[in-house]
């Protein structure tokens, strides 16, 4: 009895440790890049962009070039995703053709990012003869953003209990009333979770942007959709591996990497926050 | 008449619904046109087999040399070592989630993963090319420190919230009463979480193993930036390797438009686009064929 209780805590030791290395993980990678990245972050580093040969200055246009491709992405990603969620949660039977559609998406969900990356430069830049520009680059992550929206879609609609369809249909409503005037309001909230976690994924992404969107340095800041753009991941790429002086600017390196980890690590732990007092709502 | 028309609306709207959702089997079907389009002609100038199992890999040699064989070593050896690492600290970290910890730590531990599982992958290649390469470098006095393990001990940290959070759903979704019942037979909880939580769950923890080494096989930057992307079949596990989303990504940029190195470039694309496809219809395959039924999947 002594023994199997003993074999008991040993195990949940080991448990206990595997869960723990992953929040050391987490923690130790934030922490050297604030550690050495907040001496970057000042006013000049957010507002100007990069001077002598990105070597000094700032990030501005990197800030600027990921905003509009992340909200890009998402103008794409957004509205199919939904309607592809009220499809399966709303309409769908089970069945052949729900099952081809849900293996699209498991597969689109799998494509490697760097073939997102192909992909874009085949058919968006090179086929659709769009250049590389921001337009690209959007369509390029909307495309990969999709599974995330619509997997977080489908959970909040099947959250919504089926009491509250079911008392709209009694009263007459039509199937179309009932999703758009009953089932979305109360997926609202848990549907815009999504869409932060679907900018949030964009923003970070660097490898369906390399050939589709992003450039070591442009001089002039974006000024339509069809301009190429410089971006945070990007720009994190290129100064670490490519720059003329990769150690002089470490501190940028570091600073550009604070900046894209506080967007996205902000907008997810926001998502989070919100999502887990809307269940307890729900509950 | 209305009545008549309330039906016609709503078949339209099922219709277009339907079409919207297409979306993603089109977008999957242009993706992989358009890898053939753009890497079909490579096989004009070498063979299929040549191709795969040519060990030089010197797209800009004269005449060049285009064998992805290192890349795909490269590749599988970064996976293999990166499983072997996140693959147990996934599933471990899942029953902990699922089954052992008290719901505040639970609270605070999950959100750390699904963190984890948001951080950007070129801020994790930075800081394995920044920190963990000078690090292995005087700790193990190796060569370079940008080598197979550095990637793979990254790439691991990219994989685990994935198994991490589908195992957890599936070792979740064990009814109690089996747990009941062999807590019942006097078991401990240890013995119970062994011998009946994770065999009822196992199709759901293979599932998500595999859907996490598919993620490890695409992964871009961290292996671009921490393997050390030297095209040879590496020989010890502090060898610097250049797997196959490394290549694509570091040479796309130099590559002439539409000459051999391009349409070289895209097949790779097609081998790596292939492989992670295999991974998600096997895993698929698994979800549907032994779908968790309550008792029955004991």
């Amino acid at each position: 009895m002594q023994r199997r209780k003993i074999v008991q805590k040993t195990m949940f030791l080991f448990f206990y440790t595997a869960a723990a290395i992953n929040a050391a993980a987490l923690s130790i990678i934030v922490f050297f890049v604030v550690k050495n990245g907040w001496h970057a972050i000042n006013w000049t580093f957010l507002t100007q962009p990069p001077m002598d040969s990105m070597t000094k200055g700032g990030i501005l246009p990197c800030i600027i070039g990921t905003l509009s491709l992340s909200f890009g992405a998402l103008l794409v990603a957004f509205p199919i995703g939904v309607a592809s969620a009220i499809y399966l949660n709303e309409y769908a039977r089970p069945g052949k053709i729900l099952r081809l559609i849900q293996l699209g998406i498991n597969n689109l969900a799998g494509v490697p990012s760097v073939v997102f990356g192909l992909f874009g430069l085949a058919f968006f830049v090179i086929f659709l003869d769009m250049g590389v520009s921001i337009l690209a680059g959007a369509l390029t992550l909307g495309i990969m953003t999709l599974p995330v929206i619509i997997g977080s879609t489908e959970e909040a609609l099947k959250a919504v209990p089926d009491t509250y369809r079911e008392a709209s249909l009694a009263l007459g409503a039509t199937k179309m009333q009932t999703i758009f005037k009953v089932v979305l309001p109360a997926a609202l909230p848990g549907i815009l979770t999504g869409g932060i976690l679907g900018i949030s994924r964009a923003a970070g992404e660097t490898a369906p942007i390399m050939f589709t969107a992003a450039v070591f340095f442009s001089p002039n800041m974006p000024s339509s959709i069809f301009d190429e753009v410089m971006a945070l991941p990007y720009h994190i790429y290129v100064l670490a591996t490519a720059g003329t002086e990769i150690e002089a600017t470490r501190h940028l390196q570091y600073g550009t990497a604070l900046v894209l980890i506080a967007m996205v690590l902000g907008m997810n732990l926001a998502a989070i926050i919100y999502r887990s007092k809307l269940r307890r709502k729900l509950i | 008449m209305t009545l008549l028309n309330r039906k016609t609306n709503d078949r339209m709207a099922h219709w277009f619904f339907l079409c919207i959702a297409a979306a993603s089997i089109t977008a999957l079907t242009a993706i992989s046109f358009f890898l053939f389009l753009e890497g079909i002609p490579i096989f004009k100038k070498v063979t299929i087999f040549e191709f795969v199992f040519g060990k030089y890999w010197y797209p800009t040699a004269e005449p060049p040399d285009f064998g992805i064989f290192p890349l795909i070593a490269g590749s599988l050896c970064v996976t293999l070592l990166s499983a072997l690492m996140a693959v147990p600290l996934g599933i471990m970290t899942a029953v902990y989630l699922a089954e052992i910890a008290r719901p505040k730590i639970r609270e605070i531990v999950k959100p750390v993963v699904e963190l984890l599982a948001a951080l950007p992958s070129v801020v994790i290649g930075f800081f394995g090319m920044v920190i963990v390469a000078p690090f292995l470098q005087n700790t193990f006095d190796v060569a370079t420190g940008l080598n197979m393990f550095n990637a793979s001990l990254m790439l691991a940290f990219m994989a685990i919230p994935t198994i991490c959070s589908l195992s957890e759903d599936a070792i979740y979704s064990v009814p109690v009463s089996l747990k009941e019942a062999s807590l019942a037979l006097g078991a401990t909880h240890w013995e119970t979480i062994i011998k009946v939580t994770l065999p009822a769950s196992i199709s759901g923890i293979c599932t998500a193993v595999i859907l996490g080494i598919s993620r490890a096989i695409g992964e871009t930057m961290v292996v671009l930036m921490a393997a050390g992307g030297a095209a040879m079949v590496p020989e010890s596990i502090f060898d610097p390797v250049r797997p196959l989303p490394a290549s694509i990504a570091a040479e796309m940029a130099e590559a002439p438009f539409r000459g051999d190195h391009y349409y070289a470039l895209f097949a790779t694309g097609i081998v790596l686009f292939l492989f992670t496809f295999m991974f998600n219809i096997f895993a698929d395959f698994i979800t549907h064929k032994y779908r968790q039924t309550g008792e029955a999947s004991l």
